[in-house]
């Protein structure tokens, strides 16, 4: 369940949200977050995560390493 | 009202009025006859174009020099996502003195935009265009431009749309931007050799995928220049924006332009690349130079010959309010608009339309009978004149109230406008009065003139020991017939030998365009 965003260098330029395939961005207080339960690290969708992909601002959409890695479900 | 009550009347007074005086001084042959055209020129002559170009350009001031003197723009920063990546933005920085794409101070939902739109239009009448130009890529974020621009087309159907992109989702789009009647389309084009390209664009985004390096670059061209050719095939008007920067692609450019205007672009805008340091770009803190104002200029003369040029532009901000040079967007936030009790009225706006459309017939008469005057003199001098304007083709800015000069070069072919100088930098802080005036003078150091609507004695003197006369004889007359009038004026006294002609370059040009990042 897996990306997060560094809020503290989000520019809030929602890119990220509309490119996600799981509608798991949204915007909080100017800066934007992904929700975890809804994360599929873009599985089944894309090659590449859509949100690391498009951000302008390198190592801000990053895994989060708290949490396991997305497993798709059986 | 009479005549000489007109020519009473201080130039302090609105610009309407300022316009009309203007118009009634100059009364001469213009005019209107019932077919609303001139008796002396034709308004197609206006701006050297063919009458349905004329008829789509005249109100919009980014794509009409002329028009940049009478119309206002504003641009709504409804379109926060980019789609690809640039060495000369930045997109985290902001101050609110400070003038340049791709900077806002708020964003906003399309329905706040509408709303603003709604703000400014009542409060300035001027205001003729509505544009979507980011902060990100408007084509990026197109649900939310493309409601905003129905929202307007809704609310407000007098007001002319219009778009900037980077043309890399443009050929997606076309359909949709001529079903909403977005009539112009601005794509920045800064290479067409995706190997200049690479050092442009780190990375585009691009159907789901990040490319990087020359494979980004060649994607991102062949998208862009098919945009050209989609616009031109649907007769929406395209205007080409280049940033010109030193060593990578300045020369390339020239190419460029070729690329565009076979493609049918009706305009070519080159811009000079803002670099400075402390935006943060990676242009800026690589020490990247920007070109100098005689460098731009220079490029922009060697493309004239092929297409038209813009050399009125003033890389404005994603929410500027105004006329190009002056941004009112401190009026229009949205804390100040939700508390205004909006009630739009197309009617003003048309009235001051109508008027312009008066005032344009007059001031071609008088340019045309100051340059008639001047046909039957020879001479190969040319001279640059600065000029204190508030709009309207009008000299009506006092000296020491001007933000910036506009330039024009005066030969006996005619008062041609070559640029603008601001004298104001941003974001330096600090200035006296006397250092003021210094950067005043420093600015237009290569002008034989300025002209203004009045001068203070102490300024006066420092500009005539700088060697610039000032002139302050027109003020509240139209820009190009007073120069042209003033020139054959200095013309005679170079033939008597009452003043030597001495060619004015200045080596270090100063760097004004530059000095504005």
């Amino acid at each position: 369940m897996p990306f997060k965003i560094i809020a503290s260098q989000c520019t809030g330029c929602s890119a990220c949200e509309t490119q996600c395939p799981n509608l798991a961005i949204s915007e909080v207080a100017g800066a934007f977050l992904i929700d975890s339960e809804k994360c599929t690290e873009c599985a089944g969708y894309f090659d590449e995560p859509q949100c690391v992909a498009v951000c302008p601002v390198d190592y801000t959409c990053v895994l989060d390493t708290a949490l396991p890695r997305y497993q798709k479900p059986a | 009202m009479s005549t000489s009550a007109q020519h009473q009347v201080s130039c302090d007074g609105g610009e309407i009025n300022e316009t009309m005086q203007a118009v009634t001084k100059h009364k001469g042959c213009g005019t209107i006859g019932g077919s609303g055209k001139a008796s002396c020129g034709s308004q197609a002559g206006i701006g050297h174009l063919p009458n349905e170009i004329w008829e789509k350009v005249k109100n919009h001031p980014c794509y009409s020099e002329e028009a940049h003197h009478h119309y206002a723009r504003m641009h709504v920063a409804v379109a926060p996502a980019c789609n690809i990546q640039c060495n000369y933005c930045n997109r985290k920085y902001d101050c609110a003195n400070e003038s340049r794409p791709g900077i806002v101070s708020e964003k906003l939902t399309p329905e706040q935009a509408a709303k603003k739109v709604l703000a400014v239009a009542s409060a300035i009448p001027q205001m003729s265009v509505v544009g979507v130009a980011g902060p990100g890529d408007p084509l990026a974020n197109p649900d939310k431009t493309f409601k905003t621009f129905e929202l307007v087309n809704k609310l407000a159907p007098g007001i002319k749309l219009c778009l900037s992109t980077n043309g890399l989702a443009l050929a997606d789009h076309v359909d949709t931007i001529a079903r909403l009647k977005i009539d112009h389309v601005t794509i920045t084009i800064n290479m067409i050799d995706p190997e200049i390209g690479a050092k442009i664009y780190p990375w585009i985004f691009y159907r789901h995928k990040r490319y990087t390096g020359v494979e980004a670059a060649s994607i991102l061209s062949n998208r862009q220049l098919q945009g050209v050719e989609m616009l031109t095939a649907r007769g929406i008007l395209c205007k080409v924006n280049s940033v010109m920067i030193p060593g990578i692609n300045d020369q390339h450019l020239v190419e460029v332009n070729k690329a565009v205007k076979s493609r049918g672009a009706f305009l070519h805008n080159v811009m000079p690349l803002i670099s400075s340091p402390e935006h943060g770009t990676v242009f800026g803190l690589r020490g990247q130079r920007g070109p100098t104002a005689q460098e731009v200029t220079a490029l922009q003369d060697s493309c004239e010959s092929k297409m038209n040029m813009m050399r009125h532009c003033r890389q404005c901000r994603a929410d500027a309010v105004g006329l190009l040079g002056e941004d009112r967007g401190s009026e229009f936030t949205m804390e100040k608009i939700m508390a205004m009790d909006i009630k739009y009225d197309e009617q003003p706006r048309k009235e001051y339309q109508a008027k312009v459309e008066k005032a344009r017939i007059t001031k071609l008469a008088a340019k045309q009978e100051e340059l008639a005057g001047l046909a039957s003199a020879s001479s190969e001098i040319k001279v640059l004149v600065a000029v204190a304007t508030k709009g309207s083709g009008l000299i009506n800015q006092h000296f020491g109230h001007a933000k910036e000069f506009q330039i024009y070069e005066l030969s006996t072919s005619g008062a041609k406008f070559v640029g603008h100088r601001p004298i104001h930098p941003y974001c330096q802080g600090g200035h006296g009065e006397d250092s003021k005036l210094e950067i005043a003078i420093g600015a237009i150091k290569d002008c034989l003139a300025v002209f203004v609507s009045k001068i203070g004695g102490c300024p006066k003197a420092e500009l005539i020991k700088a060697g610039i006369e000032p002139v302050d004889q027109y003020a509240c007359e139209f820009i190009d017939a007073s120069a042209i009038a003033w020139f054959k004026l200095y013309l005679d006294k170079v033939n008597e030998g009452k003043v030597k002609h001495v060619e004015r370059v200045d080596p270090a040009r100063h760097n004004a365009l530059i000095s504005a990042a």
